[in-house]
């Protein structure tokens, strides 16, 4: 995404020094009444227009996330969230079709501004209709979910040519009934924990991506987030098919406004993976962190899970995560085809007050699976991170194959970074391997760069770097540039 | 007292009736905290991969005053006559949890008295608030020994022995043992365990090391096939002081080696390592939690486990740097071998870290014997079951090649033997 590729100058001219993207777009919203009960499931499932199963679906997942409980297990300490104190639903007040950008909202503009986008990428998400003749064809295409509707979505003819499905997934419940209702939940069970099931009961959009058999997918798939009114949760929903041998690649990025009181963000994203399909699924999360005394900021609970159903097929997490005030986030693979692949690529930075708790789970069920997991853990300032990962290899899984590797890199004494890997085997054909080490930036790397003149800061922006590079080689190209560059903003003040 | 018994469910039921007689402001402060929490189930994250279960399967009586004398001296003779240096260092002998003077051999060079003599009064390292079979220790403890070496003083080498001899109805023992080293004291100890019949083993152990004193202390537990055992050992470490340990599980249905070890002073040592060889429906847990409290401690761990039938191993390692410990140097290594399909391990290293200016690193592997390995020795005429053999065997030893007092090496390698060859004939 361009969005975050600004340079540090143009950050400075917005007044904003601490924390890039935060500011609030004042366009009027459709707000829900505060607190959730059944009738706001009901409102929000008619405002939608959604058919009678799935406002169903959303209130079996209601009463049972009524009885159940906020998970405690992670490393991570906020003040009780009261669930009945937020709107569950929220619109942009709708436009018809501009026909210029003269016409769009000119808050809405001034968003995409700040955030960097080329103008005439900021027509195409505006829904502004082209003229004749032209045909902007940017090898991205992008579904911005500007709060909680998806305002306009791009180069969809592109890919509807390619037979690709890429959509708000309300519009998908409209136009492909049949595939969502055959794949929703169908990897994140209404009830699989408590997020998620309050995310079944109020999720009010997201990306829906179909892939028909064999279709290699022409353009790397994106899609990024603002959480944009105040007192919204976000209830993302997000859901991939890929059917045999196809193949996708999907970015997803993330800024927010900056605001004093705590934001839930409790997204669900569903990945299934057919017979030698792969899935390639790429984070950069930079919500609002909170401020240096961890005032603020954004409460990132999300559900990432990818089934590998078919024989061969393959999905690939890359994650960069520099923002949210709290992170509790395990994207996880479902190895269930014989000879399937799962891979994990994690960076998490954490500074001031942050804290993340975030990982993975591998479970080998087909024979021949494997999994790679690489976590790099950077703390800073007085933030807390932590590595929860899990692999398991069940009885038919012979032949699996597992290889971990967590590193974690600590700056300043009162941070503190933990790994805690679960690993349970119950095939004695399975492999496992698991290293972690815990250290900090060694002095004679600090002082090899400062000797060439570089600064401090550009030393451990460096070094940082590098001890990042196995997973940032990762990301595509794009998406490379702007995390490294997320991580030295990330780190900045840590040192010295 | 009588409503003591209605508030236990579970596991803990199966001592309710013991535990309804017991006195003292001490023990009963013990049985208050475990009603409040009582024994831990599943859900809880310590005891997330072992279960409690097969405890509530019977109640567990007190031991009686009376024991077969003859099969106590046969466990015993078996223990002493592996090895010849062992049959004359001195012993301390404890049947069904109580000291028996007939059968030890009293070390000299330090001073030794028993919990059965004293009144009970419980250190601040194993609080029963923060252990549950620590407080079930704490309000059933019968009896124990209470080591105490001065300062400076080498005490040699000695063994602390507990033999369980149970009949026909299932017994408990609690024992509590105290080893304090003084300033620049020294002591090889190992401590042997061994039994018969359906029992529960629920020792706990304090360990405190001073200042540039060395223990060198070796645990080799073959408990009978129908015990339950769970060791909880606390462990104090100060400056320059160093505690050197391993652990070798062989026997018992349900064990759990349990260690809570703290360096609490610069330049402290330790050493938790161990190993396993379980088969059958075994579970053999290894747990632990070294505390760096201190700057420039040294932590060392590694942890072996040879699994086979439907046995199960589990090792739980954690590693906390606090964050006054800088220069923290932390090491972990847990690996596992799955003879049988029916096999099972689960592990969790966990490093907990709050210094920066510390090098931690943990590794884990899991798997089967390597064919190439198997098939060098096949292809030069080694049968099969030799060749797997000799895998097995060396993979062991190369954990027994850390124990540091050699005498214990060489006993550990001759127990393991006799172990070997012992299933080889049940096969």
């Amino acid at each position: 995404m361009p969005a975050v590729t600004e340079t540090r100058e143009a950050v400075e001219k917005l007044g904003q020094s601490t924390y890039k993207w935060g500011f609030e777009t004042d366009i009027q919203m459709d707000l829900a009444p505060k607190g959730l009960n059944e009738d706001i499931v009901r409102l929000i499932s008619a405002r939608k227009n959604e058919p009678e199963w799935l406002l169903e679906w959303r209130l079996t997942a209601f009463r049972k996330w009524q009885s159940m409980k906020e998970p405690t297990w992670a490393k991570v300490s906020y003040p009780p969230i009261d669930y009945q104190d937020a709107h569950y639903y929220a619109a942009p007040r709708k436009k018809e079709g501009p026909k210029s950008l003269d016409e769009v909202d000119p808050e809405l503009l001034k968003t995409y501004e700040k955030l960097g986008i080329p103008l005439h990428e900021q027509a195409l998400l505006a829904g502004v209709e082209l003229p004749e003749g032209e045909t902007a064809r940017p090898p991205v295409a992008v579904d911005a979910v500007f709060d909680s509707v998806s305002v306009v979505t791009t180069f969809r003819k592109t890919l509807e040519e390619a037979g690709v499905i890429f959509c708000p997934i309300s519009e998908a419940v409209q136009e492909h009934p049949e595939l969502v209702r055959k794949y929703l939940g169908s990897v994140v069970p209404v009830a699989d924990n408590f997020y998620a099931a309050l995310n079944s009961a109020v999720f009010t959009d997201g990306s829906f991506v179909y892939v028909p058999k064999g279709v290699r997918c022409p353009m790397e798939l994106s899609t990024y987030f603002r959480i944009n009114a105040r007192n919204t949760g976000q209830f993302e929903r997000t859901l991939i098919v890929v059917e045999d041998g196809a193949s996708v690649s999907y970015l997803e990025g993330c800024t927010a406004p900056m605001r004093d009181e705590n934001q839930l963000h409790a997204a669900v994203v569903e990945l299934v993976a057919m017979e030698d399909a792969s899935i390639k699924y790429s984070t950069v999360q930079n919500w609002y962190p909170g401020d240096s005394e961890g005032r603020g900021g954004i409460y990132n609970f999300v559900t990432k899970r990818g089934a590998c159903r078919g024989a061969r097929s393959k999905i690939s997490w890359t994650q960069v995560e520099t923002g949210s005030a709290i992170t509790w986030k395990y994207p996880s693979c479902i190895l269930q085809g014989d000879g399937s692949v799962g891979e994990f690529y994690s960076v998490a930075v954490t500074n001031n007050c942050q804290q993340a708790d975030t990982g993975t789970k591998m479970i080998h069920i087909g024979r021949n699976t494997r999994s790679t997991i690489i976590a790099k853990t950077i703390s800073a300032g007085r933030s807390d991170s932590t590595y929860r990962g899990l692999v398991r290899v069940q009885p038919k899984a012979s032949g699996a194959r597992n290889f971990t590797q967590c590193d974690s890199l600590l700056i300043g004494d009162e941070c503190g970074a933990h790994t805690v890997p679960y690993i349970e085997s119950r095939n004695m054909a399975a492999r496992i391997e698991h290293e972690a080490t815990t250290s900090k930036i060694s002095e004679d790397q600090l002082f090899y760069c400062r000797q060439r003149g570089l600064s401090e800061e550009d030393a451990v922006g460096l070094i940082v770097n590098g001890f990042c590079r196995d997973v940032l080689k990762e990301l595509p190209m794009e998406f490379a540039v702007e995390a490294q560059k997320l991580l030295q903003i990330s780190l900045e003040g840590s040192v010295g | 007292m009588n409503a003591i018994s209605k508030d236990m469910s579970g596991p803990l039921s199966s001592f309710a009736q013991r535990l309804n007689d017991v006195e003292g402001a001490e023990r009963q402060a013990a049985i208050g905290a475990l009603l409040r929490t009582g024994l831990p189930d599943r859900h809880v994250e310590a005891w997330k991969y072992t279960s409690l279960r097969p405890l509530s399967a019977q109640e567990f009586q007190a031991p009686p005053a009376q024991y077969d004398a003859a099969q106590a001296k046969s466990l015993l003779d078996n223990l002493l006559s592996q090895h010849d240096a062992v049959q004359t260092l001195p012993r301390i002998v404890f049947v069904n949890g109580r000291f028996v003077k007939d059968l030890s051999l009293l070390p000299e060079g330090m001073d030794v008295s028993f919990f059965s003599q004293k009144s009970l009064t419980v250190d601040v390292q194993a609080s029963p608030d923060r252990d549950p079979l620590v407080a079930l220790n704490t309000a059933l403890v019968e009896d124990g020994a209470i080591l105490h070496v001065a300062k400076g003083v080498d005490a040699g080498r000695m063994l602390l022995i507990s033999l369980g001899v149970a009949g026909d109805t299932a017994i408990s023992f609690h024992p509590r043992h105290s080893v304090v080293l003084e300033e620049g004291a020294r002591l090889c100890l190992l401590s042997l365990s061994a039994g018969v019949g359906p029992y529960f083993h629920n020792p706990v152990t304090e360990v405190t090391v001073g200042e540039s004193a060395k223990l060198y202390h070796t645990t080799l537990q073959t408990e009978g096939m129908q015990a339950i055992a769970l060791a909880t050992t606390y462990v104090q470490v100060a400056g320059h002081g160093v505690y050197n340990s391993f652990a070798l599980g062989l026997g018992s249905l349900l064990s759990r080696h349990e260690v809570h070890a703290r360096l609490n002073a610069p330049h402290a040592q330790l050493h938790v390592n161990g190993a396993q060889n379980l088969a059958n429906h075994q579970v053999g847990d290894i747990t632990s939690v070294i505390t760096h409290a201190a700057s420039d401690c040294i932590s060392r761990q590694t942890v072996r486990n040879v699994l086979d039938g439907h046995a199960r191993g589990v090792f739980q390692g954690k590693v906390l740097v606090e964050q006054v410990a800088q220069k923290t140097d932390g090491y972990q290594m847990n690996q596992a071998l799955l003879l049988s399909e029916n096999a099972e391990i689960d592990a969790k290293p966990e490093l907990e870290i709050y210094a920066d200016d510390v090098r931690c690193s943990h590794g884990a592997t899991v798997g089967a014997l390597d064919d190439d390995q198997l098939f060098y020795m096949r292809s030069r005429g080694v049968p099969e079951a030799q060749a797997r053999h000799i895998l097995i065997a060396a993979f062991l030893d190369e954990a027994l090649s850390l124990i540091e007092d050699e005498t214990a090496q060489e006993y550990c390698r001759a127990m393991l033997a006799i172990h070997f060859s012992a299933e080889r004939k049940a096969a």
